[in-house]
């Protein structure tokens, strides 16, 4: 770990003033990525601006029905928040599904949008990695690549995004909101997280200059049919090796709106239109939910080691939207797979 | 008197662990302390060129970069390298002796600066160049280079030739990959420099070898060096050889006449030694009832290109079961990598896996229970020697877990238990590990007020040693347990082996009564000058020390108060130290069994694992702490469900390199993993043994798990995994 500045930003405008004047600098929340990230060497910010203190925090009604999440509402905060449990319940779960609870009062709902990948070959600085020092290779591809992605991969990156929650976020058709030097704006969740293409090195479509100030969501949160379905290499405490974000609106048994999410299967959580639309008005049963996931599915790609996922993914949204179709979401306390 | 021991004592250290009072190896401080920071290799094999330190000395506060080429002087030769727990064959690794790379992350540099920050930091700016080597770190690639060892065992009659006309077969390959030890405590030293003294505090489970291998390598005299490790957060055999940071933490002291501490990283907990990676072949032959008639165990394992690492991993398969022929071979195959070395249950966990996999393969192939296979091929004595045990609870172990476990409940067919989308799995194995002992030596002080300290260099690390000694000396010497001071850890008290093998509680124990016995004699001496004494001409078995007296057995009223021997005498203690050794028996084989039974259950469609429910009964002997021993042996189940389906060190062999070196990704069971898990003590008498009657438990809980489980997953799916990890996507593989 390099040394570094610190300092707090005491509102929105200050920390935007505070990172405009140092390109290398980096807010600072949680840390619960960020700090790993020093310690490991992948990441030597010259200054941490800690935004820790801005009035990010507040959980409110939106005026057309959703919900505006404060930025820096802890992840554990934001699972348990009435509204969240009884609206949002696919997002409560999704943030259970993920980390500790130890993590999960640190980490903020801006910085788990943020989280890098767990690459293997990201994380130890004495092997390359494109996504770390762009132009130095990709052993992933031909390496230990069990967590790395089956969609939307490219030659110089098969890194996954790990978070969880984003890919209820994704499900949910949240946006993300951003203050910056010319104002503000709003990202589609979608939309935020990049594929890698050639540049690998940018995780997101937000500019180093940016900070994201909230999340929003819109009424629809599908709290009747809903589940978040993870697979992982032991049961708590694991990353993905593939999860399913899957929500229904039904009317007798055709199904009306469906969202499917995937989680650690790509750079971004994966959503497909195509997917979705196959499953909208149609009866909802297994053989409507296997072809959505082979549409999903159909130009995965497997690099010898996750190849495994290709087979596992389909299952699982198979098995997901059984779950939510039923009504019978996952626990993320009980263990045993609903 | 029995008021402690085989009781449910809390451990004595208990509240200091909570509290923070117990210290460990990195939290000791000096006031002149510099703090280091390891440099190493990012190459398998080869050579280091250069090495740039001129960035990480320009850092405020560096104090100076050590290397092969400015270090203090280290000795020449391999003799000085070999600590007591050093194998035969082979050089031991030197850290920082020479530019020779000899496995990735291999320590290269030692940066020591004024604090942990900046040691760290300057560390990241060191720069290395390498002449590098092709490198070999594939097992896989090399096991048609694997070099044969000594037959381990003796073999019995022709296995071959009886293999080959057996009624029922079964033969295959399991594979464990490389494991890693993982303690919660990282390996620490703080090297505290006083006026050219040096006092160690070292994380070891071993204090004196420790301190005679650091004479050693810095021809340094006894006196010079103190080692102490008062405690330990985790060893399980990774703490039994002295490890490269106390190399480094002394060789920084003696550079800069200061003290040091070096505290390892947790990826660089990766860099040092680790279960080898093995594969194991085994055929069995059996008649139609299920008598066995043929075992054959081969075993080829890994280890480092400079020093050959093994334990016998087949010697259980030819112990535990009758069977006419028996033959063993284990080959070595060498790798770039570090010198493989001690994990629980070193070639148990692995050769029993293997072993009771086997057996439970054969048990379907012979249409047959797996326990009443396990009961027709028992033996009540060692295969090997033909010699009887000492005890053998095995019998009863089966029953009390198979009853507990409710077996007989069990339908044999695969994948015919479920419950809604699981598939329910009940798997068996059998554990076994050698019940042994080592010659130790205990000091024991008792001071007129009724107080006692114990003293003896043995380690706890983590176990309850503090605790059981502070029982046994409590009951013997007569005082309660709050008048104990158990002493440990420190090399300058009376010597002890390094604590390994499940060896201390039995050895220091014994030890404990040997020494209380010379107090109890020195006592009567005293006591015979007294006038009037009760005790007089009284004979030395014939008393007890009970409430601080001293007390006929066969009259409880001729009592001498322990206080107003030593005012008679003159003197305010009596102190003795005695050497315990422990006879050869010729006569008798010495080992703790185990049976384990396990139910999983396995979502049909998706594969993930549950393992529900273990049953472990234990037959070791006297159990000297029913709750220390029954976390004891709960830790080694819990670890065997790691084993089974979690643990893997994987090594990209293009750069001979462990990606995983985190517990992040390196898994092991988390809460969730872990459900009911239920231990059972069998009542085991055994006067042979030793006088206490103790067989040690550090092993046995881990042994046999792997493959009750591995076993239980073949009964829910009817897939047989015989690679460990057993992941989910095995579970659905081709073949």
């Amino acid at each position: 770990m390099n040394n570094f500045q610190y300092s707090r930003a005491t509102d929105v405008a200050d920390a935007l003033s505070q990172i405009a004047s140092d390109a290398s600098a980096k807010f600072i929340a949680g840390g619960t990525n960020l700090v790993d990230l020093m310690k490991y060497d992948v990441e030597h910010p010259s200054r941490l601006i800690d935004i820790s203190h801005l009035p990010l925090t507040k959980i409110e009604e939106t005026t057309a029905g959703g919900l505006r999440i404060g930025a820096l509402v802890p992840n554990s905060d934001l699972a348990w928040h009435p509204l969240v449990t009884e609206r949002y319940p696919l997002l409560s779960s999704a943030l259970l599904a993920g980390a500790s609870a130890q993590l999960r009062n640190m980490a903020s709902t801006g910085g788990n949008l943020l989280q890098r990948t767990r690459c293997l070959y990201f994380y130890d600085v004495a092997t390359p990695c494109n996504k770390r020092e762009p132009g130095s290779g990709c052993p992933a591809k031909e390496g230990i690549n069990r967590i790395n992605a089956i969609l939307g991969t490219s030659d110089a990156c098969i890194a996954t995004h790990p978070s969880d929650m984003c890919v209820a976020l994704a499900a949910l058709d949240a946006e993300v909101h951003v203050a910056g030097p010319n104002g503000e704006r709003t990202i589609a969740l979608v939309d935020f997280h990049r594929l890698p293409g050639d540049t690998p090195q940018r995780d997101t479509n937000l500019d180093p200059k940016e900070i994201i100030t909230a999340i929003e969501l819109p009424p629809q949160g599908f709290s009747k049919h809903y589940t978040y379905l993870k697979i992982r290499d032991r049961l708590s405490y694991a990353f993905a090796l593939v999860s399913v974000a899957a929500a229904l609106r039904m009317d007798n048994g055709t199904t009306r709106d469906a969202r499917l999410a995937l989680g650690g299967v790509a750079h971004k959580p994966w959503r497909n239109p195509e997917a979705e639309a196959a499953l909208n008005g149609q009866a909802a049963n297994t053989d409507t939910f296997a072809r959505a996931a082979d549409i999903v599915l159909h130009e995965a790609k497997g690099f010898g080691r996750n190849t495994f996922k290709i087979d596992l993914a389909r299952r699982t949204i198979i098995r997901a939207l059984t779950q939510a179709m039923n009504g019978t979401p996952q626990s993320q306390s009980s263990k045993k797979i609903a | 008197m029995t008021t402690y021991i085989g009781t449910a004592t809390s451990r004595v250290d208990g509240r200091d662990k909570v509290t923070g009072a117990a210290r460990y190896a990195g939290e000791y401080g000096a006031p002149d302390l510099a703090h280091g920071s390891v440099v190493n290799s990012t190459i398998a094999k080869g050579r280091i060129r250069r090495i740039d330190a001129g960035e990480a000395m320009k850092v405020d506060g560096v104090i100076t970069v050590l290397t092969h080429e400015n270090r203090p002087p280290m000795a020449d030769n391999d003799e000085a390298y070999k600590d007591d727990v050093a194998p035969g064959d082979g050089s031991p690794y030197r850290p920082l002796y020479d530019g020779s790379i000899k496995f990735n992350g291999q320590p290269v540099a030692l940066v020591l600066a004024e604090d942990l920050e900046t040691a760290t930091y300057a560390a990241s700016l060191v720069k290395v160049e390498y002449e590098e080597q092709p490198h070999i770190t594939d097992f896989e690639k090399q096991l048609g280079k694997a070099k044969a060892l000594p037959a381990p065992a003796k073999p019995r009659g022709d296995a071959a030739k009886a293999f080959a006309v057996s009624d029922i077969r079964h033969d295959a390959e399991y594979y464990v990959p490389v494991e890693h030890h993982n303690p919660m405590e990282l390996f620490a030293s703080t090297a505290v420099w006083r006026d050219g003294k040096l006092t160690v505090y070292d994380k070891t489970q071993g204090v004196q070898n420790v301190q005679r291998y650091l004479c050693g390598v810095f021809q340094a005299r006894p006196d010079e060096i103190r080692v102490m490790s008062p405690f330990m957060g985790g060893g399980f055999g990774s703490g039994l050889r002295p490890q490269y940071q106390v190399v480094l933490a002394v060789l920084g002291a003696r550079a800069l006449k200061r003290s040091v501490r070096l505290v390892l990283t947790r990826q660089q907990m990766y860099m040092v030694g680790y279960r080898p990676a093995m594969v194991q072949r085994i055929q069995l032959g059996a008649k139609t009832d299920g008598a066995l008639n043929a075992i054959t165990h081969n075993a080829t394992t890994i280890t480092s290109q400079y020093e050959d690492f093994h334990r016998n991993e087949t010697t259980w398969s030819g112990l535990l079961y009758k069977s006419e022929t028996a033959s063993y071979a284990h080959k070595l195959v060498r790798l770039d990598l570090p010198a493989a070395c001690d994990m629980r249950a070193p070639s148990a966990a692995t050769g029993v896996y293997a072993l009771e996999a086997a057996m439970d393969e054969l048990a379907v192939a012979l249409q047959m229970d797996p326990l009443e296979l396990r009961l027709k091929c028992y033996s009540d004595s060692d295969q090997h020697t033909g010699l009887p045990f000492s005890s053998k609870s095995l019998r009863e172990c089966y029953s009390q877990a198979a009853e507990a476990f409710g077996w007989s409940r069990r339908n044999p067919e695969p994948r015919s238990m479920r419950e809604g989308n699981d598939l329910i799995g009940w798997g068996m194995a059998t554990g076994i590990w050698e019940a042994l002992q080592v010659p130790i030596t205990v000091r024991i002080t008792l001071t007129a007020n009724g107080h006692a300290e114990v003293a003896c260099a043995t380690s706890d690390i983590g176990t309850g040693t503090y605790t059981i000694m502070a029982q046994a000396a409590a009951d013997m010497l007569g005082v309660p347990i709050d008048n104990v001071t158990v002493k440990l850890g420190d090399s300058t008290l009376p010597p002890s082996p390094v604590e390994g093998g499940s060896w201390i509680a039995a050895s220091v124990s014994n030890g404990i009564v040997t020494t209380s016995n010379a107090i109890r004699d020195e006592l009567l001496r005293l006591a015979e000058t007294m006038p009037n004494s009760p005790l007089m001409g009284i004979k030395t078995a014939d008393v007890t020390l009970s409430d601080g007296s001293v007390t006929v057995k066969k009259t409880p009223r001729s009592t001498v108060p322990i206080a107003d021997i030593m005012r008679h005498a003159g003197v305010d203690r009596i102190a003795q130290e005695k050497a315990t050794k422990f006879g050869k028996d010729g006569k008798h084989a010495h080992n703790t069994h185990s049976a384990i039974f396990a139910e999983v259950k396995v979502d049909e469609q998706l594969g993930v694992i549950r393992v529900t429910r273990l049953v472990s009964a234990v037959a070791a002997g006297r159990i000297l702490n029913l709750k220390t021993a029954r976390s004891q042996v709960m830790g080694g189940m819990i670890w065997g469900i790691g084993m089974a389906l979690h643990e893997e060190t994987l090594i990209d062999h293009r750069f001979g390199r462990i990606m995983n070196a985190n517990i992040a990704e390196y898994h092991v069971p988390v809460n969730a993993d872990v459900h009911s898990v239920e231990v059972i003590f069998v009542d085991e008498q055994d006067d042979i043994v030793n006088p206490m009657g103790i067989k040690g438990l550090g092993e046995i809980g881990i042994v046999g798990v792997p493959a009750a489980i591995a076993n239980a997953v073949y009964h829910a799916t009817g897939k047989r995994v015989r690679d460990l990890p057993i992941t989910l996507d095995k579970l659905t593989r081709d073949a």
